[in-house]
């Protein structure tokens, strides 16, 4: 009868429903929206670094991200492949560079020089070409969603980068950039010619530790051996680059900031309304109240119109987010949803409306059974 | 208590207010409720018999005297405690009927007995069968807003009635009635007074309700001013089908006695 009654009486007012419904929503949606592009900027910050095929980064000292690293020396390398439990230390080179677009004009590039025999970082999700042709003469690889900024049609199209001319020899999909420069995949030789590095410098040492071989232990070993260099595992470089980026730069506050924003207001929402049907339900409560129910029993009643409310709320407002999110798959950064954070979202939801519910809550636990004799 | 008795209270002061503006409602009043006796609790406006209402059906706590419901003692319980005397031994019938507009007859009486635990399937039976005996086995289904003033209250009726409470106390029961569901209500009281297992009492100002009543208890200035028991009543004479549709002509014809309150 719970489930009936917190049913019916959500349903007697109408008006005030969709009112609920519509603060549910509006706060689902915003923070579905501002939460999913957190992700989608998470996922491009550390797609680079995640897709390596490396345990510890060797890079230069201060280094916040992937994409804004200087020249090493070359040394490191070995140095590190020296250092016991080392199994390989792959190069590879990033930089922003520019792209000299064939009609004119240019546009700001991240170049990414592997060399795909490696094994290091190789091209993913490749729809044109295939990984290894980066290694062709003049080849670049980049990504479709890219492809108007780069004033190109796709494979074959030849532009520059700085003094050095590339051709379209592969396209990947999905590989976005947070800092909206698109990345460029070119074989390691080339990309020390773009950006004037010789044979043996690099800006990342990829170190791959042999199997059975405690990462943090090399770690710590490397950092004896390279005291001036940067020595990081995946997942310390992983979280040093979303740092930079997401709160270093003030981004992912503004997006958290906005999430935050969206759960208060819905939660103000949700709690005017319950707290207004509440005090419009004031006598129902009282008449059970003197019929011996418990307050836990009344709670429950109220808890349920606001469990109610939420999941009608939330299907509302994932229905719009994912409209959204399917908007927004080409923009500059695509909002992304995972089952994980759809689920985190509905808890998210059910936890405001419980939360509104505590004022409805309060309003009963004050309620005097008395007042039945007073009408 | 003796084994008559369902409901005792004695010396029982209640004061209400505070300071200059507090007001004693009760004086010391002793009374007891009777299995299988209709009570009917009579006294003009502000005499305390709300109050006393009230404190008998453990909704207020008195501020002096003691309650016994079923045995046992209720002075010093915490609202809770009192709650879940309300919920095993009394039932309630108001004056306003105080039904659930958005559930059906059958969901009002259900939810009496949901707040007693009581679900599934046995509710539902307990449900009907209250709603079938007082007359309303075609409402089932109906909401108050639908109904009639005479059935909504026969629908509170039987929400008192379904869990079996050993007292059901009814406030002023036929005030918002015509006089031919007002009959009908009493006569229906006065058939479940009937059942020795529990005890009815009735706030009322209404004189129509005097031939049902086996006891009439008059209070004045919240002190008990006596205690009249009719010599005939006309319990018995509405079969419960009958007085819940307002069929039963004796009980119309019935004279009321003089007011014994006057």
């Amino acid at each position: 009868m719970v489930g009936t009654l917190a049913l019916r009486n959500l349903f007697h007012d109408r008006i005030r429903l969709i009112v609920t419904l519509v603060g549910i929503l509006f706060s689902v949606v915003l923070v579905a929206v501002q939460l999913g592009l957190y992700m989608g900027a998470r996922k491009m910050i550390i797609g680079m670094i995640d897709n390596a095929n490396a345990q510890i980064w060797i890079t230069a000292f201060g280094t916040k991200s992937f994409e804004e690293a200087p020249f090493l020396n070359g040394s490191e390398r070995f140095t590190a492949l020296s250092t016991p439990g080392v199994a390989g230390a792959i190069p590879l080179v990033v930089s922003f560079a520019q792209w000299r677009k064939p009609g004119g004009g240019s546009q700001l590039c991240v170049v990414v020089g592997t060399d795909p025999k490696d094994n290091g970082l190789k091209p993913w999700n490749v729809i044109a070409g295939s990984p290894e042709a980066v290694s062709n003469p003049n080849a670049v690889m980049v990504d479709r969603s890219y492809l108007s900024s780069l004033a190109i049609n796709g494979m074959g199209d030849t532009a520059q980068i700085e003094n050095v001319r590339v051709e379209v020899a592969g396209m990947t999909d999905g590989i976005r950039s947070f800092t909206t420069a698109p990345y460029v995949f070119t074989s390691l030789t080339r990309a020390r010619r773009i950006l004037g590095g010789n044979s043996q410098q690099a800006t990342f040492f990829l170190v791959q530790v042999k199997p059975g071989v405690d990462v943090k232990q090399v770690q710590t070993a490397l950092r004896a051996r390279l005291p001036n260099r940067e020595i990081l595992t995946t997942a310390e470089f992983r979280n040093r680059s979303l740092d930079h980026w997401l709160f270093g730069t003030g981004a992912g506050i503004a997006l958290i900031g906005g999430a935050l924003l969206g759960l208060l207001v819905g939660t103000v929402i949700v709690a005017q309304t319950l707290y207004s049907s509440t005090k419009d339900h004031l006598n129902e409560f009282a008449t059970l109240r003197a019929l011996g129910s418990s307050k836990g029993y009344i709670n429950k009643v109220i808890l349920a119109q606001a469990g109610l409310s939420a999941i009608m709320g939330y299907a509302l407002g994932m229905s719009i987010a994912l409209a959204i999110l399917y908007a927004s798959r080409d923009t500059a950064l695509p909002i992304v949803m995972t089952p994980g954070l759809a689920v985190g979202l509905f808890t998210l939801t059910l936890g405001m409306c419980a939360i509104s519910a505590v004022s409805a809550i309060m309003k009963v636990t004050r309620i005097d059974p008395a007042m039945v004799f007073a009408r | 208590m003796t084994t008559r008795n369902v409901l005792e209270a004695h010396a029982i002061i209640k004061d209400l207010g505070q300071g200059a503006g507090k007001v004693r409602a009760l004086k010391g009043v002793d009374l007891e409720l009777h299995r299988g006796d209709l009570t009917l609790l009579m006294g003009p406006s502000g005499s305390g018999k709300t109050t006393l209402l009230s404190i008998l059906g453990c909704i207020l706590s008195p501020t002096s005297g003691d309650i016994v419901i079923a045995g046992r003692a209720i002075g010093g319980l915490s609202p809770e405690a009192l709650a879940k005397v309300r919920r095993e031994h009394i039932g309630f019938i108001f004056q306003s009927y105080n039904l659930f507009p958005t559930l059906n007859a059958e969901e009002n009486v259900r939810l009496g007995l949901d707040v007693r635990g009581m679900r599934s399937r046995t509710a539902l039976d307990r449900a009907r069968a209250a709603l079938e005996r007082v007359g309303l086995a075609k409402k089932f289904k109906s909401y108050p807003g639908n109904m009639s003033g005479g059935e909504q209250q026969r629908v509170a009726v039987a929400r008192a009635l379904a869990s079996e409470p050993s007292v059901i106390l009814a406030d002023e029961p036929t005030a918002a009635l015509d006089s031919e569901n007002g009959q009908a209500v009493m006569a229906l009281l006065a058939e479940i007074a009937q059942d020795k297992s529990r005890a009815v009492l009735a706030v009322t100002h209404d004189h129509r309700t005097l031939p049902y009543a086996d006891r009439i208890i008059r209070i004045e200035d919240g002190l008990i001013a006596g205690e009249d028991r009719p010599e005939s009543k006309a319990k018995g004479v509405a079969t419960s089908a009958d007085a819940a549709t307002g069929k039963d002509e004796a009980s119309k014809q019935q004279a009321a006695p003089e007011d014994t309150a006057a």
